[in-house]
């Protein structure tokens, strides 16, 4: 055993006790000290193959990162407001939270939104919601992020149709729209269709993005969400650039060439707790990706090998207890974010386990941002812990873990058939009960829950979602029903009932069909009855 | 005759799928040695009603981080009412605010869990406070 893997013992613990182990969050064993020869794989430059240092030369100095603050509740006109009030304040891009109805392909006057409208995020059932949405932003003004993934090919029809109607060409359009719904199957769970009519809707967006909205991202491919179901950081990273191989393969058989599309895919990645494993992690995926486009794909253009990502702190990390804690957590989640390279960063508010940020929470945690961006110093030069021989042998590591499973899931058959197996779910699932269980015996820490609780806690004012919107909602869109012309919404509407059994590309009809009132409810009720309704796998 | 073992329904009403709390939970409880029965993702009341009766379990765990529990643990409530499955006790967990737990235990939900409870103290809860019907 050599000195540096040896962990050290406490120097108060009985001569019986373990050794104390020292574990990442991700439980990864972490050596006491690491040192020249433990620095493995191409380092590089930044801005060079395979980008380990980050994607472009000047990084930050050449462009600060996007700050894009998730953004959705109540009515589009409420959430509209809020988008203004992130604009005034410093923010430089829109992120779109809709509401479970619009997740899930459902109207507000649907017996299932019952009690979900408005609640987590925005509701847009139709293309009027859409329209007050991004009332007074010019589109071609900002990039908008939205978030939706098995509705999505219907709200970005809608998005395509409210710029088109400001006099915005679809070519001027730069924004990104989530449609992972790998990633759904594993982690986050909302879906309409099973895996292969999902993906072939994705790859209609992809194929349709690349020939009118160049500038637009058809998938951001997430590991954000594998990691708030309880991954640990080397399956984030696997099983995210797993899913991405899954729509390449899809995107070539469908006859697309590689560098047509894959400049215009993007990321999304977690920030969570352990600050060294989370800089390591976005070294190790970016580096693992360019040698995948380019060894895997045959890729030449040196933008389809860049791992461009937006990242998020770790919802999951916060704690309802002491919220102000979360300012703290945040704080550092989004510094290894920042160091990691991350082009584009929400930083959560320290109110989200309680309830939907409030406006004052919203903007402490835009300013932490401001703060990392232009008071702490760490944007001055590119890439600064580039070379840490700890950050340089954890990048190796997560990259061949990771890299262990994408073969691991290539043995399955790729990663549809590793989805219909249960695999990444249940792996997933272990590590979730695995840190549950370290919790519950106190071998991790959360301040302020396990260790260090404090009796007194003052109260906190969140945000209250109006009671009375959801009828109002639901009136609007039943309202919206009767007013339009029945004829052409019922024959536009069989035109994507058609695409979907033909196969032809769906966005025009789906474009065509929003612009004559068919809602986003009926067009998913199409995609069920056609495409089938996808059934969770209920195992403990 | 050693007394049954105690049934529970793990259920994941509306349309909110994230199922990590659910999952830790169901198996908390089936490691804490009660028969735990998981009905898998966007349930109606009306199912997790009727699977409650067919399964003939003594309690039902609802997870809810949609911010729609104040209306779907009344409606799971109302829809075992009618099916005769009053005495089900009901516990959950999720994001509620702390002035909507109150309101929800004064409708009859049993206990409510939020952010940060720890497995140990569920399956204590369930112990101590769930019989068989």
């Amino acid at each position: 055993m050599s000195s540096r893997t040896r962990a050290t013992a406490p120097a108060a613990a009985s001569p019986d006790a373990p050794p104390r182990r020292f574990s990442t969050v991700s439980d990864m064993e972490i050596a006491e000290r690491y040192d020249a020869e433990d620095v493995r794989g191409e380092i590089g430059r930044p801005g060079e193959f395979p980008y380990t240092r980050g994607v472009y030369p000047t990084m930050y100095r050449g462009r600060p990162w996007t700050m894009r603050q998730f953004a959705g509740f109540g009515t589009a006109r409420d959430t509209n407001a809020r988008f203004k009030f992130l604009l005034g304040q410093g923010q430089t891009g829109l992120s779109t939270a809709f509401d479970m109805p619009t997740l899930m392909g459902y109207d507000a006057d649907h017996p299932r939104a019952l009690g979900e409208v408005g609640r987590e995020g925005t509701a847009v059932s139709t293309l009027d919601d859409m329209v007050d949405l991004f009332d007074g932003i010019g589109l071609d003004q900002v990039t908008t992020s939205m978030t939706v993934n098995c509705s999505a090919s219907v709200v970005l029809a809608m998005y395509f149709v409210v710029a088109e109607r400001q006099g915005v060409p679809m070519s001027a359009l730069g924004g990104t729209i989530q449609n992972d719904m790998l990633k759904e199957f594993i982690a986050q769970k909302e879906w309409i269709s099973p895996p292969e009519p999902s993906v072939r809707v994705i790859v209609d967006m992809i194929e349709f993005c690349a020939r009118e909205a160049p500038r637009f991202h058809p998938v951001s491919i997430s590991g954000y969400h594998i990691r708030e179901a309880g991954s640990t950081a080397v399956q984030e990273v696997a099983f995210t650039l797993a899913d991405g191989i899954g729509y390449v393969e899809a995107a070539v058989a469908r006859g697309l060439a590689v560098d047509d599309f894959a400049p215009r895919l993007s990321f999304f990645f977690n920030l969570h707790n352990d600050f060294l494993e989370e800089i390591a992690k976005l070294r190790a995926a970016r580096r693992l990706w360019a040698r995948l486009m380019r060894d895997r794909f045959g890729a030449q253009d040196p933008r389809s090998l860049r791992l461009r990502t937006h990242a998020q702190t770790a919802g999951c990390s916060l704690t309802a207890q002491q919220p102000l804690n979360n300012v703290a957590r945040v704080t550092l989640q989004a510094l290894a974010g920042v160091l990691g390279g991350v082009q584009s960063l929400h930083t959560n508010s320290m109110d989200e386990t309680l309830a939907l940020p409030s406006e004052q929470a919203v903007m402490v945690a835009l300013r932490t941002q401001q703060i990392i961006a232009e008071e702490s110093g760490v944007t001055n030069t590119v890439d600064p812990l580039g070379g840490s021989y700890a950050i340089e042998a954890l990048t190796a590591r997560i990259e061949e873990e990771a890299e262990d499973y994408i073969r691991r899931i290539d043995e399955m058959g790729g990663i549809v058939r590793a989805i219909e197996l249960g695999f990444p779910q249940k792996e997933i699932a272990e590590a979730a009960y695995r840190f549950q269980q370290q919790l519950d015996r106190g071998e991790k820490v959360m301040v302020g829950v396990n260790k260090y609780q404090s009796a007194t806690e003052g109260p906190m004012e969140i945000l209250r979602i109006d009671p009375g919107l959801e009828e109002r909602q639901a009136a609007r869109v039943r309202a919206y029903k009767v007013a339009r012309d029945q004829a052409a919404a019922q024959a536009r509407l069989d035109a994507v009932r058609a695409g979907c059994r033909d196969g032809t590309n769906l966005m025009p009809l789906l474009m065509a069909a929003v612009r004559d009132g068919v809602t986003l409810g009926e067009i998913c009720d199409v995609y069920r009855d056609e495409f089938g309704v996808y059934r969770d796998p209920a195992w403990i | 005759m050693a007394e049954r073992k105690i049934r529970i329904l793990v259920a994941k009403p509306g349309l909110d799928g994230h199922d990590r709390g659910a999952k830790i939970i169901a198996r908390a409880l089936r490691d804490g040695g009660f028969e735990v029965i998981y009905t898998g993702l966007h349930q109606t009341p009306e199912m997790i009603a009727e699977a409650a009766i067919q399964e003939d379990v003594d309690a039902i765990g609802l997870s809810i981080l949609s911010g729609a529990h104040n209306t779907l643990f009344p409606a799971v409530m109302r829809e075992l009412r009618t099916r005769g499955g009053d005495d089900v006790a009901i516990f959950g967990g999720g994001i509620i605010p702390e002035e909507d737990v109150a309101a929800l235990k004064a409708q009859g939900v049993r206990e409510l869990f939020t952010p940060g409870a720890s497995t140990d103290d569920i399956v204590a809860w369930v112990r101590a406070n769930v019989r068989p019907r």
